[in-house]
């Protein structure tokens, strides 16, 4: 899997370097939601700054982490969205539902320590 | 400058020829009489109150030009030189206010004395009249279709320069406090606007590193659905991007407009007036603005 996540005190950082497969977007959902309990971890930082398209099947899976991590006692917070990919989607109406989103990694760091 | 008239060098033959032939009579007699049509005609410029913007010497120092003009252009049958004076002389009068039916007017005025004193020169020989028409009919024609064109396009042209210069100058993203930006709109908008207004948005917030934004659309006059849609994109796109938009200045008007499209705005926060946009913004990132003059006035008193 081209992602690896890391451990930064209590959050977990996904930072995605190249668009990916549904196979490793998969992946990479289950990881993050199976990780959150091993680690304890309190939130959860999908970087996305790398990603020139954001399609459904990635914001879909990006909400499911979301959910399925609110339940367990851990924020998700989506960054780096790039000016160009947030105009796409929300043309294209795709939606975050229930994600936080904040600027770059410094910014959802921040807002997760609010 | 007069030409004299070349007497013809063969018998007449039938077809262009001849037309040919009296054009170039025609051209003579118009140089002959040129400064007694030339003031005739500014005269009658004058008269029906055209080009009203003008004093009556540039009327007549230009009046003088496109004559010479005309007439060139009707010995020689090409209209580059006189399309390229019209197009020149359309953007000198275009800024001073010159509007379409003044050019109209005044082309189609020079059509008239000319015609007139072609009928009072040939009058006695109706047949050599009526060939002389022939020939001065399409020209004249084309000429008037030729400078009146001129200065339309040079009107477009520049139409065109100004919608560019609006449209830049029509969406400032201002930063007002770290992490706030104030997007006033001013004007009608429609979707290119918006869209323009979208990505100014979204690269502000990045450059800025914003998390609120006030978006101001006092000035704005009416909304549709193609546009409230477009605003409610902009506010989501801010959204995926980490900044929230308050909406400020919604008039009477638009409000009800968009409740009768049934437009769901709750995802996106509105207050009154941009005041009180800002104030809020400021309140949520945790600014507290004091008057620095009003504490030691009350201490002393």
């Amino acid at each position: 899997m081209t992602v690896s996540i890391l451990k930064q005190r209590e959050y977990l950082i996904a930072s995605i370097q190249s668009n990916l497969t549904d196979t490793e977007v998969v992946a990479l959902r289950d990881a993050l939601i199976a990780e959150v309990i091993r680690h304890r971890a309190r939130g959860v930082i999908v970087d996305v700054a790398l990603l020139d398209v954001i399609d459904s099947f990635v914001s879909r899976s990006l909400t499911t982490v979301a959910r399925t991590n609110r339940m367990r006692g851990a924020r998700t917070v989506v960054v780096g969205i790039q000016p160009a990919v947030a105009a796409a989607m929300s043309q294209f109406g795709l939606q975050l539902d229930g994600i936080e989103t904040a600027l770059d990694l410094e910014a959802g760091l921040e807002l997760l320590d609010a | 400058m007069t030409d004299q008239l070349t007497p013809p060098a063969q018998a007449p033959a039938e077809g262009p020829e001849i037309d040919a032939e009296l054009l170039r009579e025609l051209v003579a007699h118009l140089r002959q009489a040129g400064t007694a049509l030339r003031e005739e005609w500014t005269r009658r410029i004058t008269e029906a109150q055209l080009l009203s913007v003008m004093t009556p010497d540039e009327i007549f120092s230009e009046v003088t030009a496109v004559y010479d003009n005309y007439v060139d252009a009707l010995e020689s049958g090409s209209v580059e030189a006189l399309e390229a004076y019209a197009k020149n002389l359309s953007e000198r009068i275009i800024p001073r206010g010159v509007e379409t039916h003044e050019v109209l007017g005044v082309v189609l005025l020079l059509r008239d004395v000319l015609a007139r004193s072609l009928f009072e020169k040939y009058q006695d020989d109706r047949a050599l009249l009526n060939r002389v028409l022939d020939a001065y009919e399409p020209a004249a024609n084309r000429i008037a279709v030729t400078v009146s064109v001129s200065f339309v396009e040079e009107r477009e042209r520049v139409i065109r320069q100004q919608q560019v210069a609006i449209r830049e100058l029509s969406t400032p993203v201002l930063k007002v406090r770290d992490q706030l930006l104030i997007l006033p709109i001013i004007g009608a908008l429609d979707t290119a606007r918006a869209r323009q207004l979208t990505e100014q948005l979204l690269h502000g917030i990045r450059e800025n590193r914003a998390k609120f934004v006030v978006i101001d659309i006092t000035g704005v006059p009416a909304i549709d659905m193609q546009v409230a849609n477009h605003l409610v994109q902009a506010v989501r796109a801010s959204g995926l991007m980490g900044a929230r938009v308050i909406i400020t200045g919604l008039s009477a008007e638009i409000a009800q407009t968009l409740v009768n499209i049934g437009l769901d705005l709750s995802m996106m926060q509105s207050v009154g007036d941009l005041q009180g946009g800002i104030e809020e913004a400021e309140r949520q990132l945790r600014y507290a603005v004091t008057r620095t003059g009003d504490e030691p006035r009350n201490g002393e008193s």
